[in-house]
């Protein structure tokens, strides 16, 4: 196994929050580079590569926008109140750092309560260590979005760090798009934004490719932890072929040549049926006459903290179920 | 084929949303009969198309979703048991000793079981059981299930329809196969009236989770009018008079924001003048039918929603009256014969 | 084996009717004596080649819980009660026949969609139940039914996964069955079968029929509790289907004779019969008025394993019910033969 860790690595760490992506779709613009026919932004900020073929149109979408948070006032301390951008919640972001796209750093804090179990986001704040007001917004201005920031971490079997979501959905598809040399299908290729606040780049993107298929390859919850709710998917178990989530049952044709190409190839692959959430084929399926579309997802402990932690085995798995996918004739 | 033969195959038939594509063959042989094509489109709606006297610029959509509430496997334990989530709103409390069938590599029968009273405090059996404390046990062991049965397969009630006193019958997936029953019914009614417009007959996908069908559907065909046939509630004694309707009287026609005043006075006309029983049934905000989905397709597709009473909607015993799926059906063939040639703009203008 | 008919006919304590006569008709020829009491329960007689001796009785009961129509509301719905203890939480959205001509009806429920906000979290009273018949008035529904009429559920028989049988009222008919394939079997022994009425509302039957027959030994065979799931130890697992009949050891009617389960205990390892050991107190049968009668006799209970019990289906192992035949015949032998 020939695992990119210095590509993931720098794929988690670029900042990225929903509705500017530019830094992020910058970073893999210029890592597919060589590997693509034509790639072009949209108006919403969706990064489209193509490799180009005469059969079928695909749309694999992978999401580069992050969850975080958004400046909505500077007190006169110079502290930062703030509001979420997507799902975020105050127990994970209690004493977190955080970082700006121009490079500054804070922490979250929170009021002192009586309960911390009725903690909520208008309770905490972030101090940059600003003096006071003044200092606070020659750094940050009401209205700036900051990221997690939280260090990278991998051993021989798992990468943990914040952001593989989904990150580590757009690392698969540029490394199934690095490994595929000759495909007869028409690829499309989308790092899509504001996935995390409603599916919005994929809706967009789908409209104005019209594919014939769509995959969307992103994270997935788990259920193989110390008194997990029963979800059966687990690390270490291999790529997920998703059934059902919130935003989609998967179209039974797509779900099944999955699986097929799983079982012809020898990949490790688990079936996903997750009670909640939902990812870019939500929006995709239902665009226009219809997508028929799926889902490759990573399984990943910890969704939406700091220490989002996958197997890198199943990581591969994904990958090479992806390549698997895509390189067949549809 | 008499309706309630149809409704009887359907009913007892199986297609849990993202499954529907068991129902096929079902759906296809009855809209086979009285349209003059039929075809299956890329996410599984069935279109039956009904060529009008006209030139076909006039396009009505007429839907009934085929998807059915039911449950799917989410986990098989090492005992053998299988753990499940639902697929589409369903009371937890409706499912207890219920008889369920996997659709697995073959059909599997099974019962949905819990901890049984006589080993629960009487507090317990104060609470109702949450569904994920259920199991279904199908008598088999780990080893010889993981054989059958996989992850992701659809779940369904085995309940078969029942006939009740006068033209009741009882059945797990009447909601909406009562609304692709009042489809046929209407296709055969309309071999014998001319109608200019061309009629569009789609079996959808989906609409208990989604609405993927409806959506899908309404922009291919891009109709000028767009009728979702569900089911309405049934008034019961716990229901009042504001949020059901009435069993045995006729469709409910429903008025609010999601749906045409232009297309409804036209409807409501047909009905007097053919004198078809309705019920009105008022929803200010969308409905929760493919109404709502062809409402906001292109550039907005003016929808009409009729509803089939129905007592005890998404549990496996929803009754309904034939009557009210004749009436239905009736309403919906004189409704489309009615909208002539050059009519439209005026038919809109509200 | 009968259980398909006697599963599928209705006999809701009081109401054992259907039956007894089903029972009659399949015994007619086996037995030497057959009668039916003044309450209801079939005494049967067989013989044997030897009669006269210590009189052995065997006993199953007829009835099984369900419901009874209590009222006929102004719409034509049928309110009811339980008859046996039934858990309210299985009733609905289930099918069910009610009276004598088996008209069929449903248990409904509010739609979820017009439920307030964790409705489903309460449980129903069963007040706010009731039987849909499709009457569409009063005066429609009183035509067919009548305030008494007894309601069984609706569940067929059907054979499942790895020899499971699924169908209502195992608890009792199983026991039923193994005792009508005893009488009809070849075996040479006196036996007194008493198949009884009104069990699940107490016992009534049993101790009448114990009363006319004065056994010196009873024998209780029964359908009961069974629970099994992934996170439960083993003592707190009543029987496991699989492992064959249930022998009690205590219920809430009865303590059963040691020495006489202990010898139930050494048949079943001579004839390498599995068996296991009922792990409750919970519950009781039969033999809690059987063996108070009179001057009192030993009882056993031997159960077949029966998931949930008390709902509108159930389900046993077809090895568990062929293996506590087995049990039982070779009980009868060695009472016959004078070692127990």
């Amino acid at each position: 196994m020939n695992f990119n860790v210095e590509l993931l690595e720098k794929l988690v760490s670029v900042y990225g929050p929903s509705g500017d992506e530019s830094l992020i779709s910058a970073t893999i613009r210029q890592e597919i580079g060589g590997y693509v026919d034509e790639v072009t932004t949209d108006a919403l900020g969706n990064l489209i590569a193509r490799k180009k073929g005469d059969g079928k149109k695909i749309m694999v979408s992978a999401h580069m926008d992050q969850i975080g948070f958004i400046v909505t006032d500077i007190d006169k301390e110079g502290f930062l109140r703030f509001g979420n951008i997507g799902g975020i919640s105050p127990d994970i972001s209690l004493s977190q750092r955080v970082m700006f796209k121009n490079g500054t750093v804070g922490a979250i804090f929170s009021e002192p309560l009586d309960k911390p179990s009725e903690r909520k986001l208008e309770n905490m704040y972030i101090d940059i260590g600003a003096k006071d007001r003044e200092e606070a917004e020659k750094m940050v201005s009401v209205g700036d979005m900051c990221i997690y920031y939280s260090p990278f971490s991998h051993n021989e079997n798992v990468v943990f760090t914040p952001y593989l979501d989904d990150r580590v959905g757009c690392f698969v598809a540029i490394e199934a798009l690095k490994r595929i040399t000759t495909t007869e299908n028409d690829i499309y290729f989308v790092f899509s934004v504001q996935e995390e606040v409603g599916l919005r780049g994929a809706k967009t993107a789908a409209y104005g490719i019209e594919p014939d298929f769509g995959i969307a390859v992103d994270v997935t919850a788990h259920g193989d932890t110390p008194k997990a709710k029963r979800f059966a998917i687990g690390l270490h178990k291999g790529a997920a072929i998703k059934v059902k989530d919130n935003s989609i049952i998967t179209h039974p044709s797509v779900r099944n040549s999955l699986i097929d190409i799983a079982k012809a190839k020898g990949i490790a692959y688990q079936l996903e049926v997750l009670e909640f959430g939902g990812t870019d084929s939500g929006a995709i399926h239902v665009t226009k006459t219809g997508v028929p579309s799926g889902v490759i997802s990573i399984p990943t402990r910890y969704v939406h903290s700091t220490v989002e932690m996958a197997s890198k085995e199943d990581i591969e798995s994904s990958i090479s179920l992806l390549e698997g996918y895509l390189s067949k004739k549809l | 084929m008499e309706t309630k033969e149809l409704l009887e195959i359907l009913s007892n038939g199986n297609g849990v949303s993202g499954f529907e594509f068991n129902l096929k063959n079902e759906v296809i042989n009855a809209f086979d009969r009285y349209a003059d094509s039929v075809q299956v489109d890329k996410l599984g709606n069935i279109i039956a198309h009904k060529r009008g006297s006209g030139d076909g610029s006039v396009k009505i959509l007429m839907a009934a979703h085929m998807d059915e509430i039911g449950f799917m496997v989410k986990d098989i334990d090492k005992k053998g048991f299988i753990h499940f989530t639902n697929i589409g709103g369903i009371d937890p409390r409706t499912i207890l000793a219920q008889e369920v069938v996997i659709h697995g590599r073959e059909e599997v029968p099974g019962v949905i079981g819990s901890k049984p009273p006589h080993l629960q405090d009487e507090s317990e059996q104060e609470k109702s059981i949450k569904m994920e404390d259920m199991i279904i046990d199908t008598g088999y062991e780990k080893k010889d299930l993981d054989q059958l049965v996989s992850i992701g397969d659809s779940i369904t009630v085995g309940r078969k329809m029942v006939s009740l006193l006068n033209s009741r019958v009882a059945g797990k997936a009447m909601d909406d196969r009562a609304g692709l029953a009042a489809l046929f019914e209407a296709m055969k009614e309309l071999q014998n009236i001319n109608h200019y417009p061309d009629i569009y007959f789609v079996a959808t996908i989906q609409e208990e989770v989604t609405m993927a069908g409806a959506l899908t559907a309404t922009y291919g065909i891009n109709p000028d009018i767009g009728i979702a046939v569900d089911v309405g509630f049934g008034r019961t004694p716990e229901l009042n008079s504001s949020n059901s309707i009435e069993m045995g009287k006729g469709p409910g026609i429903t008025l609010g924001g999601n749906i045409h005043p232009g297309l409804r006075k036209r409807l409501v006309s047909v009905a007097n003048d053919y004198n078809i029983p309705i019920q009105t049934d008022v929803r200010p905000g969308p409905t929760g039918t493919d109404a709502r989905a062809m409402q906001i397709t292109r550039e907005g597709i003016p929808a009409l929603v009729l509803s089939i009473p129905l007592r005890y909607m998404h549990t496996s015993v929803e009754v309904l009256d034939l009557k009210d799926v004749s009436h239905t059906a009736k309403l919906l063939a004189f409704f489309s014969a009615s909208i002539k040639e050059n009519e439209m703009e005026g038919l809109l203008c509200f | 084996m009968l259980l398909k008919e006697l599963t599928e006919a209705s006999g809701v304590s009081g109401n054992e009717k259907e039956v007894r006569d089903l029972i009659k008709s399949t015994l007619e020829g086996y037995v030497d004596h057959m009668k039916t009491d003044g309450i209801g329960n079939l005494i049967v007689y067989k013989k044997g080649s030897k009669p006269g001796g210590r009189k052995l009785m065997i006993a199953a009961h007829m009835d099984e819980v369900g419901l009874i129509v209590k009222d006929v509301d102004s719409s034509g719905l049928l309110k009811f009660m339980p008859v046996g203890g039934i858990d309210k939480r299985v009733l609905v959205s289930k099918a069910v026949k009610v009276g004598q001509q088996k008209l069929p009806g449903v248990i409904g429920a509010k739609p979820i969609h017009l439920q307030k906000r964790n409705e489903w979290s309460k449980v129903l009273d069963m007040d706010d139940l009731y039987i849909d018949i499709g009457a569409s008035s009063k005066e429609e529904a009183e035509k067919q039914v009548s305030i008494g009429d007894y309601v069984a559920f609706d569940t067929p028989y059907m054979e499942m996964g790895n020899g499971t049988i699924k169908a209502k009222a195992l608890d009792d008919r199983v026991g039923c069955s193994i005792l009508i394939d005893l009488l009809k079997s070849d075996i040479d022994a006196e036996i007194y079968g008493a198949f009884t009425v009104m069990e699940e509302v107490g016992l009534v039957g049993a101790g009448p029929a114990a009363y006319q027959i004065k056994p010196d030994m009873a024998i209780v065979l029964e359908g009961t509790l069974c629970y099994e799931i992934e996170d439960l130890d083993s003592h707190e697992m009543p029987t496991i289907m699989g492992q064959g009949p249930a022998i009690s050891l205590i219920d809430r009617t009865t303590v059963y004779d040691r020495s006489l389960r202990e010898n139930v205990v050494r048949i079943a390892e001579e004839n390498s019969i599995p068996y296991q050991y009922r792990k409750t107190s919970m519950g009781g049968n039969d033999s809690g008025k059987i063996h108070i009668t009179g001057t009192g006799c030993a009882t056993t209970g031997i159960s077949v394993p029966t998931r949930y019990i008390h709902s509108p289906l159930s389900l046993i192992s077809k090895s568990d019910y062929h293996n506590t035949f087995k049990l039982v015949e070779a009980i009868v032998k060695e009472f016959e033969k004078g070692a127990i």
